[in-house]
This record gives C-alpha cells, sequence and structure tokens, in this order.
C-alpha cells in the first residue's frame, strides 16, 4: 500500500490532473448501493457541455439539468444515464461497462479528466457537478470526442510483444518468475481511456507528434513509466536478465 | 499444480452442461484448451505465476480431477483478476501487427441474406456520421456477445443487447436454447458489478445472516465452487427461508477476509478496488453484499463445432452459406444447460480460431464475394427510417424498463408455469408496444437514441423466445429451474438403473435443443427441437461422458 502510495504521487506531480482511480488509496467511502426510497428530494445541478455537430453555426454551450440525488444511483455515470433516460434522449456520451474497465466513459468531471462510472457525486447539492468532454480532443457531439488520432498513436507504437527469436505460438509457454511478472504489475491494466493523455499539456500542444503518456507506456502508471524510460535512455538503468530463462521449456 | 487431464476437463463441461451440451463441440473446445492458453501466452497475455514460472491455474466451479473422482481441480489459466481484459488487449495489439481493418463504432444493423441458406454479408451504420454501408462478404461471422440487458439486473455490459441474435430472427433464421439465463452467484447486490468466481476459487465462500456457510449443506463435496446454477438457486432458498443479510433479509455475504490480505492484493487486485467503489467495503476486513445476477445468456445462434450456422427446417439440419457465429452470441453448443466459469473466454479462442481456420482453409484471399443486387439491405433502411421518425408515446427507456422488470420477476431463478404465463402475456403487450416507441434525436451523427431504439429492438426479440422457450420446457435442467416440475427428464431415468427402461422417444423427454422463429410482427415464436448430439469427434480419442444425475 505503501508503494503504491508513493506511485500515486511520482504519478501526480507529472500529470497532476489526473485523477488516480487506478488506487485504491484515496477513494471516499462509498454510499450505499441503491439508494432507499421515500428519501426527501435531494435536487442537485447537473452542468453538462453541449455541441450539436447538426448545428456548426451554433457555438457549444453548458446546459443545466436537475436530479434527484435521492432517487439516483451513486455515480456520475448513473446520472448521466438519468437525464438521458427521463429528461433529454438527446444528451450524448459513450459507456458501456459501468464498472472501470472499458474506458469509454472517460471525460472531465469538475475538472478532473476520469471515468463517469466510477466516479462518485459529490453529496453536497450547493456545488454544482460539471461535465465536459476530454480536453483538447475534437468533439464528434457533447460528450462524445475523436479518438482517431489516440488509436493512430497506440498502433504506431506496434503494442505487442517482439523478441528477438520467437518460436511459433502454441507450441511451449514462457517461464517467467513471480518476481519478474510482477515488474508488469501497474504496467498492463491500462484500459485506454486517454484520461492521462488528454490531461497532459505536450500532449495537448503537440498530439500530433507526441504520443502522450498512455501510448508511450502503453500501461497505468504513466509517470512510473516515463520515468522508467527515461533512466534506460539514459543508460542509468539496464534491463535486467530475467531470473529464469524463458524460453527454457522450448527446447 | 496437481496433473490435469483435457479428458476430465471434458467430463466436467458435459455434466456442467446438465447432458445438454453437444459433445463434439466440447470434445473439441476442451482438447484445444491447453494449446489456445499456450497460444495466448506466447502472443504476450501477462498471465500470472507459480512459484516455478509457469502460468497460474486457479480453482473454478464445476472443475474436477478424475472424471468427478478426484477432487477440486486448479484449471482456470488466469491473469490476476483481469484475465479477459489481458486477453482483450493482448490480441488487439498482436491483431495491429496485420494489415486488419477496424470498422471502429460501425453499428451492424442487418444481415444481408440470399433466401434463408446463404448470407452475403451485412448493412452497418457508421456512427460518427451516420453513413449507410452494404458489407458485401463471402463470410460474416457474427459475435455480438449476450443479451444480459433483457434483464433489470446483469453483469455485463450496457452494449449486451443480443443484436447478432435479433438479425438472425429477422434474417428468418433460428435461436437455440434461449430459455438457458445463467445467473452468477455474485452479482453485487444494487449495482450488478460482477465479484469474479475467483474470490471462491482462492478461498472466499457464502455467508447467510446466521454467519453460516451454507453452501456445505447443498454441495457436500465441492461446497461453494459448486456449478453456479447451484450456487445460485441455494442462495435463493436461503433468502427464501428468511436467511437472507441486510435490512431486507434479501441478500447473501460473500466473505473474503478470512484469506491473507497479501494474496488478495496479488490475486484479487481488480475486484477489491470494485468493491470498495460499489460498496464501500474493503474485502480484507469485511464481507460484500451479494446476489445471484442474470450473467450468461447459453443459447444463441446454433452452430455446429466449425461455427457453421445451422437452419433447421422439417427436423433436417442443413448449413447457412457463409454464415458463422461465435461466443456468447453463439450456441455450438459447449455450455448446454449452464456454463461452466472460465469456459466462456476458452469458446471464445478456440471457436474463433476455429472459424478462422476453417475459412483459411477451404477459401483463399481474393475469392469472389459475390455481387449486391439494388435492394440488398433495403429492410434494414426501412426500419432505419421508420425508428428514426418514430413519434408514438412511448419513449425507448420506459419501454426497455418494463421488459427488464418483466424478464426480472418471470424468467428469474425459479420459475412457474403461472408465473411465466402472466409474463408472456405482459411481455408480448410490451413487445407490441415498439410500434408505439418515441426516438427525439433525429441527428445523424452519433444518435444514441437511435442506436438505443435498435438495440430495444433486438433486446425484445431475444427477451420473447427467452421467456417462451422457457414456459415450454417442462424440467429442470442446469440454468433452468422449474419450481412445477423439478426433475430433469431424459430419454431414461438415469437415477436408476437403465437396464430394462424403455427408453423414451424425443417427443416425451427433454435432452434435446430448444430451437425458435419469431414471427415478428406477431410477436409469436414457433417451437421446434433438434436432438443433442451424442458423440465426440473421435470415440478413441475421447469416449462419450453418459449422462447421469447431477451432482455436486
Ligand atoms: C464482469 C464479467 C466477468 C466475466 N469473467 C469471466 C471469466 O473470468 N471467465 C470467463 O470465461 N468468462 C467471463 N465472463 C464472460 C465473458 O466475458 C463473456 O461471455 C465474453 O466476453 C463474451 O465474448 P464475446 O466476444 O462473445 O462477446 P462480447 O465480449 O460481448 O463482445 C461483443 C462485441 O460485439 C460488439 N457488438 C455488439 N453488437 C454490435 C453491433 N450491432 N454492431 C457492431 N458491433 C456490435 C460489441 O460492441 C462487443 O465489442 C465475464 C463476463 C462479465 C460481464
Ligand atoms: S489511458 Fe491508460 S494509463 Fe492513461 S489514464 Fe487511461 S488507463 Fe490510465
Ligand atoms: S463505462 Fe466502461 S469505463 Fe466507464
Amino acid at each position: 500500500m505503501a508503494g503504491e502510495l508513493q506511485l500515486f504521487r511520482l504519478c501526480r506531480n507529472v500529470l497532476g490532473q489526473v485523477r488516480n482511480y487506478h488506487s485504491t488509496a484515496n477513494l471516499c467511502a462509498a454510499a450505499a448501493a441503491a439508494a432507499p426510497a421515500q428519501k426527501p428530494k435531494l435536487m442537485k445541478k447537473v452542468e453538462v457541455y453541449r455541441w450539436n455537430p447538426d448545428q456548426p453555426e451554433k457555438k457549444p454551450y453548458v446546459q443545466t439539468y436537475e436530479i434527484d440525488l435521492n432517487d439516483c444511483n451513486p455515480m456520475v455515470l448513473d446520472a448521466l444515464i438519468k437525464i438521458k433516460n427521463e429528461i433529454d434522449t438527446t444528451l450524448t456520451f459513450r459507456r458501456s461497462c459501468r464498472e472501470g474497465i472499458c474506458g469509454s466513459c472517460a471525460m472531465n468531471i469538475n475538472g478532473t479528466n476520469t471515468l463517469a462510472c466510477i466516479s462518485h457525486m459529490d453529496r453536497d447539492v450547493n456545488k454544482p457537478l460539471k461535465i465536459y468532454p476530454l480536453p483538447h480532443m475534437y468533439v464528434i457531439k457533447d460528450l462524445v470526442p475523436d479518438m482517431s488520432n489516440f488509436y493512430k498513436q497506440y498502433t504506431s507504437i506496434k503494442p505487442y510483444l517482439q523478441r528477438k527469436n520467437e518460436p511459433v505460438a502454441g507450441k511451449e509457454q514462457y517461464v517467467q518468475s513471480e518476481r519478474d511478472r510482477s515488474k508488469l504489475d501497474g504496467l498492463y491494466e491500462c484500459i485506454l481511456c486517454a484520461c492521462c493523455s488528454t490531461s497532459c499539456p505536450s500532449y495537448w500542444w503537440n498530439g500530433d507528434k507526441y504520443l502522450g503518456p498512455a501510448v508511450l507506456m502503453q500501461g497505468l502508471n504513466p509517470g512510473k513509466a516515463i520515468a522508467e524510460i527515461k533512466k534506460m535512455l539514459s543508460g542509468i538503468a539496464k534491463k535486467e536478465t530475467p531470473d529464469i530463462e524463458p524460453m527454457s521449456l522450448h527446447k | 499444480m496437481e496433473e490435469d487431464n483435457w479428458l476430465w476437463h471434458m467430463y466436467d463441461t458435459v455434466k456442467g452442461s446438465d447432458w445438454l451440451g453437444d459433445q463434439d463441440a466440447i470434445h473439441y473446445m476442451t482438447r484445444e484448451a491447453p494449446k489456445a492458453v499456450i497460444e495466448l501466452e506466447n502472443f504476450g497475455v501477462p498471465f500470472s505465476r507459480t512459484k516455478d514460472g509457469k502460468i497460474y491455474q486457479r480453482a473454478f466451479g464445476g472443475q474436477s480431477l478424475k472424471f468427478g473422482k478426484g477432487g477440486q481441480a486448479h484449471r482456470c489459466a488466469a491473469v490476476a483478476d483481469r484475465t479477459g481484459h489481458s486477453m482483450l488487449h493482448t490480441l488487439y495489439g498482436q491483431s495491429l501487427r496485420y494489415d486488419c481493418n477496424f470498422f471502429i463504432e460501425y453499428f451492424a444493423l442487418d444481415l444481408i441474406m440470399e433466401g434463408k441458406n446463404k448470407c452475403k454479408g451485412c448493412v452497418a451504420m457508421n456512427m460518427e456520421d451516420g453513413t449507410l454501408h452494404r458489407f458485401l462478404a463471402k463470410h460474416t461471422i457474427i459475435a455480438t456477445g449476450g443479451y444480459g440487458r433483457a434483464f433489470f439486473s446483469c453483469t455485463s455490459a450496457h452494449s449486451c443487447t443480443g443484436d447478432g441474435n435479433a438479425m438472425i430472427s429477422r434474417a428468418g433464421l433460428q435461436l437455440q436454447d434461449m430459455e438457458f439465463v445463467q445467473f452468477h452467484p455474485t452479482g453485487i447486490y444494487g449495482a450488478g458489478c460482477l465479484m469474479t468466481e475467483g474470490c471462491r476459487g482462492e478461498g472466499g465462500f457464502l455467508i447467510n445472516s446466521k454467519g453460516e456457510r451454507f453452501m456445505e449443506r447443498y454441495a457436500p463435496v465441492a461446497k461453494d465452487l459448486a456449478s453456479r446454477d447451484v450456487v445460485s438457486r441455494s442462495m435463493t432458498i436461503e433468502i427464501r427461508e428468511g436467511r437472507g443479510v441486510g435490512p431486507e433479509k434479501d441478500h447473501i455475504h460473500l466473505q473474503l477476509h478470512h484469506l491473507p490480505a497479501e494474496q488478495i492484493h496479488s490475486r484479487l487486485p481488480g475486484i477489491s478496488e470494485t468493491a470498495l467503489i460499489f460498496t464501500g467495503r474493503d474485502v480484507t476486513k469485511e464481507p460484500v453484499p451479494i446476489i445471484p445476477t442474470v450473467h450468461y445468456s447459453m443459447g444463441g445462434i446454433p452452430t455446429n463445432y466449425k461455427t457453421e450456422v445451422l437452419l433447421l427446417e422439417d427436423g433436417k439440419d442443413t448449413i447457412v452459406e457463409g454464415l458463422y457465429s461465435i461466443g456468447e452470441a453463439g450456441c455450438s453448443s459447449v455450455h448446454g444447460a449452464n456454463r461452466l466459469g472460465a469456459n466462456s473466454l476458452l469458446d471464445i479462442v478456440v471457436f474463433g480460431r476455429a472459424a478462422a481456420n476453417y475459412i483459411a482453409e477451404k477459401y483463399k484471399p481474393g475469392d469472389n464475394p459475390g455481387e449486391l443486387t439494388a435492394t440488398d439491405g433495403e429492410n434494414a433502411v426501412c426500419n432505419l427510417d421508420k425508428v428514426r421518425y418514430s413519434k408514438g408515446k412511448t419513449p425507448t427507456a420506459v419501454l426497455r424498463l418494463a421488459m427488464q422488470k418483466c424478464m426480472q420477476t418471470h424468467a428469474g431463478v425459479f420459475r412457474r408455469e403461472d408465473d411465466m404465463k402472466e409474463g408472456i402475456r405482459k411481455l408480448t403487450d410490451i413487445y407490441k408496444q415498439r410500434d408505439d416507441l418515441k426516438v427525439t434525436d433525429q441527428s445523424l451523427i452519433w444518435n444514441s437514441d437511435l442506436i438505443e431504439t435498435f438495440e430495444l429492438q433486438n433486446l425484445l426479440a431475444c427477451a420473447m423466445q427467452t421467456m417462451i422457450g422457457a414456459e415450454n420446457r417442462k424440467e429442470s435442467r442446469g440454468a433452468h429451474a422449474r419450481e412445477d416440475y423439478k426433475k430433469r427428464v431424459d430419454e431414461y431415468d438415469y437415477s436408476k438403473p437403465t437396464e430394462g427402461q424403455q427408453k423414451k422417444p424425443l417427443t416425451e423427454h427433454w435432452r434435446k435443443h430448444t430451437v425458435t422463429d419469431l414471427d415478428l410482427n406477431a410477436a409469436e415464436v414457433k417451437i421446434q427441437y433438434r436432438p443433442v448430439r451424442d458423440e465426440t469427434l473421435d470415440p478413441k480419442e475421447c469416449a462419450l461422458v453418459p449422462p447421469a444425475v447431477r451432482s455436486y
């Protein structure tokens, strides 16, 4: 846990804007799973960025909705779904898994890039909930950004295992110690949500050239990974030899 | 890891299917399984490791050694608790190595058919700009997943709306075994998110309000790792008999905190986080509230083990040319009446590969795909126009909710005649209201109001066939538990010696697949039956697993 916190701080220094939802360290205690019925109304303002591509002459604007927190599940995505279902069916956003694994509901919530489905709403009704698309991306409609450049960049780094001598796949497994495997922790869980990249000023201004944190490290802890890459580039760190010869079963 | 053998996996899968699975397909899947896992690892799936550096394998429900006689097996190769995620990203990465063309956020609307016996491709809409595309293809593979969203509470993503299944029904083809819907024992109470079976695989167990580990009573040998249908039913009984937890006594607790925190952190990191986010509970300290939740559709598009789609007419099967189905959308049928944990991710890689290999074997790149006629795809365009300009009174979300509640209430863990009759009546009403839908957003660009309405049409098609199939099947088998027909009805009574028994004809027993045709306008379902395939691919390599009483 302590280690995790440290990584979190490191990551935070590099990319102050990304809320570290990968770590369990800073989560507030969650509200009860289902809001019990018959509670008094608790109306909260939700301010959402809107842009309709069918009316290109009309500038983007912020639309305010009001929802009853006591009649809504606790996450920001729940609020968006409630608005779409009950108030305004034209409100447009991406969502799929509703549990933080598919990466589709990435958006900017109260100034932080994060996933709507695992972000609790603040129950303080004096503060409006502000929802914008991921910053500095082309917007297709409302909260739906154009991800094509992000995917293109991902393709450009050849995101697959490359070895000098690749055996025919499917014959024998590689061997890897538990310790060597644990080096991948924090590096393979990335869900390609683009929260980190789109919170990175370097990416905002040079998105056509700079690959951005997510793509650079293809992993979860951009701060850690970029630091490692830099160490390797500068020769301070070298890739360790594996504890067990990976090809030892391939005879 | 103890010694294991794919023939034992074959046995477990057949038993798990409650002898409704087709044994040629199960033979194929279990034989190919070890190779498939090693291939995934070679591609870069970061499997967890054992002490000696090999792929880590975990105990999962329904897994046994020595044909059920050797105790619990540890057979599920796992990447901590993120196996599916890792597979998906590794395979996507690998696909970028080749010249694959992804049509991202294209929504498939309908198949393009030539009569009922040949598929020529599909029609899809590019959500980004609303353009319609006709894909002319010699081979079309449907892999659109399940339809969990037909129910109120499910573990599946919002996108699991049975689109492929419904396209099949609209093409005049058939679905199979739709009444078999798996309830996963450990969906988070309220939120529906899944606590993986790996929790119990790592040593977690269920407790009721008395703090009792009640699965010991229902499945003395396998206990909490009995098959999912068995555990879900046991939980439901506990709740019904007043031993549920919480203020309403309407759910159960999953306990992990007796396990070393270190083990939880390394083997179940994702799930610990999910539990904390959605319930506020720290699994290393306290139990998590859970409830049986709709998780998987065993039924789907009938195929043979080569993944070719089948059409049943006058008691005879024909192959639909150029059409294949794999994964949760398909029904090959390796899972029969109940799927074992971990067998879905296996199913998708083994049969995904089988479809590709089979097509590559038979055809060459550049083979002439034929031609489209001017009217091909017209039906999809007509439906698009109809839906886009729907000016009725019922918003999509309202009708969807009505369907979901109806399915949850009338096609749940336990099912009863009168209850399901009422369910059919209600659902038919709901189905007919699709003519009264209201779509507000008429844009063609990223119109999710429109897409959700297509998805609702699709869900309704699946729901009808599920409910009617369930009412029709008068026995209990696997995930389909009838309170009024508690017994499984086979060609023989396998609880007694079969010698001297008269074999029942197909019309008098239920060890057969339900095959349904949906009449879209009348909202009527026609039912036929397909016998279970009781042969393996090669009896010398793998013997048939003969039916027996299923207990854990
Ligand atoms: C939380 C959870 C945990 C699970 N854990 C396990 C596990 O540990 N082991 C295991 O074996 N199984 C597990 N399962 C089950 C398994 O993940 C699914 O059965 C499996 O992912 C199904 O794969 P699929 O490729 O058939 O369908 P899906 O993964 O559902 O994919 C279907 C795809 O089709 C696309 N699609 C659908 N409709 C259209 C359309 N009209 N046009 C275009 N595209 C469309 C969707 O966007 C999606 O990408 C789990 C399921 C859940 C929900
Ligand atoms: S893209 Fe990957 S690394 Fe970046 S925030 Fe999302 S999950 Fe984390
Ligand atoms: S909906 Fe999948 S990450 Fe939020």
